[in-house]
């Protein structure tokens, strides 16, 4: 070996570690009239509702407050992705954005890690924040007891289902399954009388990530049973019982007797696209375990625009496993409004998020990104009770809506989760084997604040 | 003292820019840093290496890199660029011409490029099923059933060139006498080129098979967007599980930890090219 080997092998290594950890930033000067918004801006280019609201708030901001300037950072990658590098961005005062757009599943790991500013000193003297319901409020309440983002809209899920498909295969316009067995047995009668259509689509795996964890995995897992995740008066996380494996048996008998979709295409982490813009509009699925949000799809500048959609597709909530009451069940998410603690304007932030809030601009919001409102004032509003076909249906399962924990580990459970899914969905694992392996998952994540299993 | 002033400058950058970085990896490794969810790291000693052999995921991602490394690189990559340079030396200009190019293009495209042509090759209603149906042959799903094959065929079609290229180079080093001498003793092709000219080329195997290695030890482009490592974690190799660990679930250590578990294995591969092969580095 000559002397010049070890710097080949010295290239090597940087080829290997350096190069692949290293994360690029988007070069910010510190300009104090310079508020810098960072948000999530969807992978799909037909789908720009979201900018196109940022962008007339932004110019309202910019008229009401002469000389001042909102820079919208907007960050295109799946929601994993974008999480990561809006880390990546607060890591640093050089890079951290003034305002951040935080999914609250993931604000507690964000608080937890020191990214993020507390705003009770703001909240106090601003008057709209006693219009936001309790558990909105609680979305992002940390466990010091401060409160650390802005809620601007939650969601809630439940079953969509094709009018038409149904017809053809004799089940009712007026489906209300009350158990998990007529859910199957519905897919079923679809699978054998309208032959070429997907009967069921639950979402699996790591490529949708936590859309297949929320919608799919913890809409059936909290229908067994009480606290099924995480128990909160222990305050420890429930190991894989048998709601757990009952839950993954559901998903394994969804994909393994082909009541779902092909599982390459339901592995993919385009699916959730596919299913708005092609499989419900083309009439080629009969039912989706899927979010409120689903019209935005179809209405005026939607991705796919779609105006039978308020007559083709009902909605009917997603049972619990035996029918246990309440009778029906849903999960609860939404996004939320922070300021990153390495902010260099923070004050200048918060009166942008003023401006977000403004009752107007709010309702506004919540019609176009069909979000289930958190303010008392919005979900009054005429314009919002009216914006959509099944909001109604979808506020109003509010009152039996779960959340999830909103604790720092909770996207490497989530993980974990997609990881179980993914094995019964790809038959690599039976729903036994695949909670075996969570269960030491979990114990690596959270050490030994386990009960059961 | 005179003598080392000018590579001073030099030395300095590559102290800066090189063995700063890696140091930094190497100190990262061994604490429990994230990227999310704790705001303080600790030292903690050898415990994400510890993890990680206890981890059934590190293991499968370290026997898919053996499987990828294997099939791409060293029976891939390497077999099919002798071959070629072998075909090419014996073929007319316009073949050598066009085949030449076509090979190098596809060196020449982004990894991404590359990655998005093959996926669109490779899915269910990609080319290849296509062309099957039109020659009514079963079709195949590839990306599902056997991504790991899918990627590795990927990583042939994307490097043969550069082997292609360096044996181009070596085979023609070989002077032609030795080749007729060979034939008039009554040596027949294969043992011609086992006995002749292998071994006149034996220093250009050793270097491309490290480059080889070296470089498709770190393909990750390619199968995060072709696989993104799944389905399952049937196409996980370590790059993509270090991606995982570091920024999916943000265990910033633990990721990086594996960086230096991938690293000594790139170096397991050279020590063993270096010793087997005698390459001149």
């Amino acid at each position: 070996m000559r002397p010049t080997a070890p710097l080949i092998l010295a290239a090597a290594a940087t080829v290997l570690t350096a190069g692949s950890l290293t994360a690029c930033s988007s070069g910010s000067g510190s300009d104090p009239d310079t508020v810098k918004v960072a948000y999530n801006r969807s992978t799909d280019n037909k789908i720009r509702f979201k900018d196109e609201h940022f962008q007339s708030v932004k110019e309202q901001f910019e008229k009401e407050h002469p000389g001042k300037k909102v820079e919208l950072l907007p960050i295109q990658a799946p929601d994993n992705d974008y999480a990561t590098k809006a880390q990546q961005m607060m890591r640093s005062p050089r890079t951290a954005p003034d305002l951040v757009y935080e999914d609250t599943f993931r604000i507690s790991s964000d608080i937890e890690a020191g990214y993020l500013r507390p705003l009770d000193p703001y909240l106090a003297k601003w008057d709209s924040w006693d219009r936001f319901v309790d558990t909105a409020k609680e979305a992002a309440k940390a466990r010091d007891g401060r409160t650390y983002g802005v809620p601007d809209g939650t969601d809630t899920r439940g079953l969509w289902f094709n009018k038409e498909i149904f017809a053809r295969a004799g089940l009712p316009a007026g489906w209300q399954p009350k158990n998990w067995d007529e859910v199957l047995d519905a897919a079923r009668t679809v699978k054998q009388k309208v032959p070429g259509v997907i009967p069921l689509n639950v979402y699996t795996g790591k490529g949708p990530g936590e859309a297949a964890v929320m919608q799919g995995f913890e809409m059936l897992l909290y229908g067994t049973g009480a606290d099924p995740l995480y128990d909160t008066t222990a305050k420890k996380w429930v190991a894989g019982g048998q709601g757990f494996k009952d839950a993954l048996a559901f998903v394994e008998t969804v994909y393994g007797e082909k009541l779902g979709p092909d599982p390459s295409d339901a592995l993919d982490p385009n699916i959730g696209t596919k299913v708005a813009t092609e499989w419900f509009p083309e009439g080629k699925l009969a039912i989706s375990l899927d979010g409120s949000w689903m019209g935005q799809n179809w209405i005026n500048g939607g991705p796919r625009a779609w105006p039978e959609w308020e007559t083709a597709l009902g909605q009917a909530p997603m049972p619990t496993q035996h029918g246990r009451a309440p009778g029906k069940v849903s999960m609860s998410g939404g996004w939320a409004w922070a300021i990153p603690r390495k902010a260099k304007n923070p004050d200048l932030a918060w009166e942008f998020i003023k401006t977000l809030q403004t009752a107007e601009n709010a309702v506004r919001w919540d019609v176009v990104g069909a979000q289930i409102a958190v303010r008392e004032d919005v979900a009054r509003d005429p314009e919002y009770l009216k914006s959509m076909p099944g909001i109604t249906f979808f506020t109003a399962l509010v009152g039996h809506t779960h959340y999830r924990p909103a604790l720092p580990v909770y996207p490497q459970v989530s993980t974990a989760i997609g990881e179980a899914m993914e094995k019964v969905t790809t038959g690599d694992g039976s729903p036994e084997s695949a909670a075996k392996e969570y269960d030491e998952q979990l114990r690596t994540i959270v050490g030994d604040a386990v009960v059961g299993g | 003292m005179v003598r080392w002033l000018p590579l001073a400058p030099a030395t300095v950058l590559l102290l800066l820019f090189l063995a700063g970085p890696i140091g930094y990896c190497v100190w990262i490794a061994f604490t429990d840093t994230q990227l999310t969810g704790a705001s303080g790291s600790s030292f903690v000693g050898f415990d994400n290496f510890r993890r990680a052999f206890a981890d059934g995921d590190f293991r499968n991602a370290v026997l898919l890199t053996l499987v990828f490394t294997f099939l791409s690189s060293i029976v891939g990559q390497n077999t099919l660029g002798l071959a070629l340079a072998g075909l090419m030396r014996a073929a007319s200009r316009p073949v050598r011409t066009v085949t030449g190019a076509l090979v190098i293009a596809s060196w020449v495209l982004p990894e991404i490029v590359a990655a998005f042509l093959l996926y669109a090759f490779f899915r269910r209603e990609g080319t290849l099923n296509m062309i099957l149906g039109w020659l009514h042959l079963p079709s195949q799903n590839w990306l599902f059933t056997l991504p790991i094959l899918a990627v590795s065929f990927a990583n042939v079609w994307r490097g043969t060139a550069f082997s292609m290229l360096i044996y181009s180079a070596a085979l023609s080093g070989i002077p032609q006498e030795i080749g007729e001498a060979a034939a008039v003793d009554g040596a027949s092709g294969p043992r011609r080129l086992w006995h002749v000219t292998l071994p006149m080329i034996r220093r250009s195997i050793g270097t491309n098979l490290m480059l080889n290695t070296l470089s498709t030890l770190s393909v990750f482009g390619l199968i995060w967007a072709m696989t993104r490592g799944g389905p399952g974690n049937r196409s996980q190799t370590l790059p993509v599980f270090m991606y995982d660990q570091a920024f999916v679930n943000s265990l910033i250590g633990y990721g990086t930890a594996v960086a230096l578990l991938l690293l000594l294995v790139g170096a397991l591969f050279s020590v063993v090219y270096l010793r087997l092969m005698k390459v001149e580095v």
